[in-house]
């Protein structure tokens, strides 16, 4: 049963990528959607399964074959559900389901090839996903891994003839497999080290292990690894594609850059939680590097113009908090916040989607306002996610962000904390800063575009034709034209997405505001390797529970009450204060934002530039190893150096032999003369000796 | 196994065929249909007679080592035998020859229209001293083979090659026969010191393993095989042939070249070269090491930056065989396996990057990356296999090149870590030329308005390709049906290398000297038991066997 959940989507893909181009859209789009359903309902029943086990032994394993055996070297092509990855795939499942169905609706406008080309690739999307958190090995894993990549890459690439489409698919993969050549490493490392590639099994050899208090191999393991995560996962130095990925179809933008994939990257440190417990150097880093990509992403986020890149600045952001839990050992917490992450940017992103479709493509938030009354689906939904991600009490967001900053505190980091919350505050003025712009306020729609633009992405928007929807014409709206809110699917999708913003962080209501925080013990186990029975087992529901698995202890969390109560509260003002910000300056006193932008031209514009780093990045490693490669390497050496040699050798040999052939002239004279020559010289040896 | 000499059939069907197309009458090019559909019918016979050795194949680790064993004495006074037999390494690469040259030929059949029977009858002829260089286990008749196999090459590429074919022949004949003429002294040298052993000459491959070989005389047989092998692998710097002969080659030619020829070299690297001269192959192991992991980098860069889809193909195939070497160079079992099967999925995947630039380059008579944009508008059935075989190429983990990348890795990095770091990096590159001329290719807007009217692809092509892209995927996916069969011969081949123990002779008895410590240069796994009792010969006195007065 297991495998069904990723080989569903997959059956999909293979249909649609057969005869999508043949099939009419219903079928197509029904089929792909249909699917994800019933692999999110067994993926029900599995995690209800799940959920009867005694809690340390909840691991269910199907190995579907051999996979690759070398010597002593041996692997399967393995599953494994535990808690972890039940999470996970509900998440994948039940948001892939709902985006699949806005889908329908979304891509409706492209041609029955196109639109099933687009069903085939987020099937395989899903298959590849489901493989990569359901994988119980370290490679199978992998698959997964570079399978989302893969197609990622496909759907950033989906509007193929756009230049920047095809540059920023590119762009997404190269920076990927950037990460992916430390993951290797880093896996190569752990087949030497563990002699195994299996998650439980590793798990339970580095426990036995002595934590790394100086930099040893399990640190360098999983800093490995943890590189491979900040591709996927775009942290610092790799985010970079992230932004450049929106040039993708927005429900891509929702599911890949949002809600799944790029947090697999979290994924993985989770489920190698015990071998980072290990390596507490490897954890100050990724803490470090979390906080400091979620400060970072936040500050471009304030003064993007695109719609779409606001909040793929905010999913940078927000992962980073993720990473920032992994790094302060709060797998829980960043396993929660990846939830309430995928529900209210998920819904977000095809907010977002829903505000460009009305639009007919337009991104850029300068030319829209007052949509409010024209899209109110979509406004409310909209907005109910914003306030979800900004923090305010009671929310999802509110409950995730709030017990990563508590653990941050607990543990005594300060200034991280710190971060944290001025991150908070970024992200409640950035998002309300975009509901203003896009929603309230005056209708800036209709007008055309004014004069040329410096910078930003606007005039790619306004010299070529809407990016999405190609085949449709995009007629300028002018005051008064009737705007579409969401049809039906989409519609559907939003209002379940915004009632999961909402209720989805009653699972984790903290012990301080009276709850159990279930996730949190519902996860505890998986990251404990709680499972002691050698994963061996090959038929399904198979869990050993050992005397020394005991589930993890709770101590502590009670006794902190106050202390998060008044983080609580601290945190609750900046959300307000962060919104209040977002209102006062892009509601009431318009002027001050562009008079700061003046004021502060230098900052404002290297925000606006993403602090020039894409240059950076192509001024010191793009353009030298081209021009190295180009001129040193081929033009260079290959050419001038070794055929020269090889080309020289030739006309060496042809050039003696022709002096050589002068010689043998057939005159009888020339050769008596060499002979006495020869004579004469050796007599001369021989006297001279 | 049942009678038959099946593997002789193989080898001698492709000759049989050639025979045949002799009795065509074809000056007028009028009979060229029957031509092509005799060759293809041949290679298909032979294709399906490989495939019958591989079901009669024993893989068990009880099982001899080589089957379907032929014997015949052919010039008995030297001991040269025909001697044919395969292990499991040599059944793969006898399959992937079965299976590309009906897919060359195929590619030829629009690119290739003059001349159409001496095209066929040299490409059945390339095809019969391939298998027999992969079967050969009498090694002066490897040598006949292994030089025989560039003569039908030279032919191809000089005859129905692009504009500077002549320069690409030429270069690639004296190239690679630079190589093997220093094999071809090695290997009488060898058959020499079995004879000061023995008493008699041998060119069996089987009684030349047992042999111990003074270090010194090691050190240069090893030089001279090792040489010819890495000319035709190639690797780095003696890679220069292989660009121009690609570029310059007709589709079928680079097929063969790039998905069997090149394999060749790694083949003899892991029959001949390491098991025969095991000390000497360790101790330059680190610098074959270190020589492909340069290949690997240098090769991708190199290719990042052509303007001609053919030679960055080309270079890619530099990058891809260094790792092959470098799985050589490590020579456990891991690595081994590695980079036999890196092989078979290079074979596979650059066979398919050569057809569809060909396919390409037969639409539009250009190969220039330029030339080209937004084919996936006209093309997009051509565009999902070309999109198939880039990801097989670059590794894709599921698609059949991660499997040897990634046992290559995992056997070197057991061995040293550090040739790791630096091959690991062909992982990014990889994807960076090859997505690159992806895009460039096939995405964007068509530019050109030559492109506008391009037919996607045919139901030939679609034989082609159609089997290559599913043999990437599905090489990917169940890799052990390939690795199973191979993992006995290649369990033997390292046990051989390896259980040399330790050094006892006297150090520096030829012209090299062994490092003092056995830390430096040599891999301390594996050592040499030297057998006493043979003669030590100084390299410089050996004789010419054939003044020995047998003539």
């Amino acid at each position: 049963m297991l495998a069904l959940i990723p080989l569903l989507p997959f059956a999909g893909f293979l249909v649609n990528a057969t005869m999508g181009r043949r099939l009419p859209k219903t079928v197509t789009g029904g089929l792909a959607s249909a699917v994800m359903v019933v692999s999110f309902l067994i993926a029900v029943t599995q995690v209800w399964a799940l959920a009867a086990m005694p809690p340390e032994s909840r691991q269910v394993n199907q190995v579907l074959f051999t996979w690759i055996t070398a010597g002593d070297f041996s692997l399967d092509l393995a599953f494994r559900l535990d808690a972890l990855s039940a999470v996970m795939i509900l998440v994948i499942t039940g948001i892939g389901s709902l985006i699949h169905i806005y889908s329908t609706a979304y891509m409706s406008h492209e041609t029955d090839a196109d639109f099933g080309r687009f069903f085939s690739y987020l099937n395989l999307f899903c298959f590849f996903m489901l493989m990569l958190v359901l994988g119980s090995n370290v490679l199978v894993m992998f698959v997964g891994w570079e399978g989302v990549g893969l197609c990622s890459y496909l759907l950033i690439g989906f509007y193929y003839e756009k230049q920047a489409a095809a540059d920023a698919a590119k762009k997404a993969f190269v920076v990927n497999r950037i990460g992916d050549f430390a993951f290797i490493l880093g896996a190569l490392l752990l087949v030497v080290t563990f002699n195994s590639l299996d998650f439980t099994t590793i798990a339970l050899a580095a426990k036995a292990m002595p934590v790394e208090v100086t930099f040893g191999t399990l640190s360098l393991i999983t800093l490995l690894l943890f590189v491979g995560a900040t591709g996927k996962s775009a942290q610092i130095p790799l985010y970079v594609w992230l932004p450049d990925a929106m040039e993708g179809p927005t429900p891509v933008s929702a599911l890949i850059h949002a809600a799944t994939m790029v947090t697999a990257g979290v994924y993985m440190i989770g489920r190698n939680a015990v071998l980072f417990e290990h390596a507490p150097i490897t954890l100050g880093i990724v803490a470090v590097v979390g906080a400091a990509t979620a400060l970072m992403a936040g500050t471009i986020g304030l003064v993007q113009n695109d719609i779409k890149r606001v909040l793929a600045y905010s999913t940078v952001s927000q992962l980073g908090y993720m990473f920032l839990a992994m790094g302060m050992g709060a797998f829980g917490a960043g396993i929660f916040h990846l939830m309430t992450h995928a529900f209210f940017k998920a819904c977000l992103f095809l907010g977002s989607g829903a505000v460009i479709h009305a639009l007919h493509g337009e991104q850029d938030i300068r030319k829209m306002g007052g949509l409010k009354k024209h899209i109110p689906v979509t406004y409310w939904t909209f907005v109910i996610a914003s306030v979800a991600i900004a923090g305010v009490p009671g929310l999802a967001g509110f409950f995730s962000k709030d017990e990563i900053l508590f653990e941050t505190f607990l543990h005594g980091h300060q200034i991280l904390w710190g971060v944290g919350v001025l991150t908070s505050l970024l992200t409640a003025t950035y998002m309300f800063r975009l509901v203003h712009l896009t929603f309230h306020g005056d209708e800036r729609f209709g007008a055309v575009a004014d004069g040329h633009d410096a910078h930003g992405h606007a005039p790619q928007h306004l010299s070529t034709p809407a990016p999405e929807h190609l085949s449709t014409p995009a007629p300028q709206h002018s005051h008064g034209v009737h705007l579409h809110d969401a049809p039906a699917p989409m519609a559907f999708a939003l209002i379940v997405l915004a009632i999961g913003s909402i209720l989805a962080g009653y699972v984790g209501v903290p012990h301080a505001l009276g709850g159990h925080n279930n996730l949190g013990a519902w996860l505890e186990p998986a990251f404990q390797a709680t499972n002691c029975g050698q994963p061996v087992a090959t038929g399904e529901l198979a869990g050993i529970a050992l005397e020394d698995c005991l589930p993890g202890e709770e101590a502590g969390v009670e006794d902190h009450a106050a202390l998060e109560l008044s983080l609580m509260a601290v945190s609750s003002l900046v959300a307000f204060a962060g919104i209040g910000l977002a209102s006062f300056l892009w509601l009431k006193r318009k002027d001050i934002p562009a008079q700061m932008a003046t004021q502060f031209a230098g900052v404002h514009k290297l925000l606006l530039n993403k602090y020039y780093v894409d240059e950076v990045y192509d001024a010191t490693i793009v353009q030298p190893i081209k021009v190295v490669s180009q001129e040193g390497l081929w033009r260079g050496f290959d050419v001038k150096i070794v055929d020269g040699a090889v080309n020289g050798a030739g006309y060496f040999v042809s050039g003696v032999s022709i002096v050589l052939r002068l010689l043998q002239n057939g005159s009888v004279k020339t050769y008596a003369a060499s002979i006495f020559a020869g004579a004469v010289v050796i007599l001369a040896f021989y006297l001279w000796r | 196994m049942n009678g038959l000499p099946l593997l002789s059939i193989a080898i001698l069907l492709p000759i049989v065929g050639s025979l045949a197309l002799l009795f065509v009458s074809n000056r007028d090019g009028s009979k060229d249909g029957l031509v092509r559909n005799i060759t293809l019918a041949t290679s298909l016979v032979t294709f399906a007679v490989t495939l019958l050795l591989w079901a009669g194949f024993d893989p068990s680790a009880g099982a001899p080592a080589f089957q379907f064993v032929e014997r015949h004495p052919w010039i008995p006074a030297f001991g040269i035998d025909y001697y044919v037999g395969i292990d499991g390494l040599s059944l793969m690469l006898l399959v992937l020859t079965g299976f590309l040259t009906p897919i060359a030929l195929l590619s030829s059949w629009e690119s290739v229209e003059k001349h159409v029977k001496e095209f066929s009858i040299f490409m059945l002829l390339l095809e019969a001293s391939m298998l027999g260089v992969f079967s050969a286990l009498d090694i002066f008749l490897f040598y006949i083979f292994w030089d025989f196999v560039l003569i039908p090459m030279y032919f191809l590429i000089g005859i129905w090659g692009y504009d500077q074919r002549i320069y690409a022949a030429v270069k690639f004949i004296l190239y690679t026969m630079a190589g093997s003429v220093l094999m071809l002294v090695a290997i009488i040298g060898l058959s020499w010191l079995h004879q000061s052993a023995t008493g008699e000459y041998s060119f069996d491959l089987l009684k030349l393993y047992e042999l111990t070989i003074p270090e010194g005389t090691q050190y240069w047989f090893f030089l001279a095989f090792a040489l010819a092998f890495i000319i035709k692998v190639p690797l780095f710097p003696f890679h220069t042939w292989l660009p121009d002969a690609h570029v310059q080659a007709p589709t079928p030619g680079s097929v063969i070249l790039a998905g069997v020829m090149l394999k060749m070299g790694g083949y003899g690297l892991i029959r001949l070269a390491f098991p025969l001269f095991p000390e000497a192959a360790l101790y330059f192991a680190p610098l074959l090491a270190t020589l492909s992991v340069i290949a690997i980098v240098y090769g991708a860069l190199v290719a990042m930056v052509q303007p001609d889809m053919k030679k960055l193909v080309a270079y890619s195939s530099v990058s891809h065989m260094g790792f092959v070497v470098l799985g050589i160079a490590a020579f456990n079992v891991q690595a081994i396996q590695g980079a036999s099967y890196q092989m078979l999925a290079h074979g596979v995947s650059t066979g398919g990057l050569f057809c569809i630039v060909g396919m390409l380059s037969d639409r539009r008579h250009t190969r220039l990356i330029t030339e080209f944009g937004g084919l996936k508008s006209v093309m997009p059935r051509l565009t999902a296999v070309m999109l198939i075989l880039t990801l097989s190429s670059i590794g894709l983990p599921g698609m059949n090149g991660f499997i040897g990348e990634f046992l290559i890795m995992l056997g070197a990095f057991k061995w040293d870590p550090r040739f790791v770091v630096v091959a690991a990096l062909g992982v990014i590159l990889s994807a960076v030329y090859m997505l690159w001329m992806f895009q460039r290719v096939f995405y964007g807007k068509i530019t050109n308005s030559h492109n506008a009217g391009l037919k996607d692809l045919s139901l030939r092509e679609w034989a082609i390709i159609g089997p290559l892209a599913a043999a990437a995927i599905g090489m990917g996916v169940v890799p052990n049906v390939f690795l199973k069969p191979m993992e006995p011969a290649i369990q033997r081949l390292v046990d051989r290398v390896q259980s040399r123990q330790p050094l006892t002779a006297e150090k520096g008895s030829g012209i090299f000297s062994l490092p003092d410590d056995g830390k430096t240069g040599v891999n301390p796994q594996v050592r040499l038991i030297s057998n006493p009792e043979l003669p030590r010969v100084p390299v410089e006195k050996i004789p010419d066997p054939f003044s020995g007065g047998q003539r």
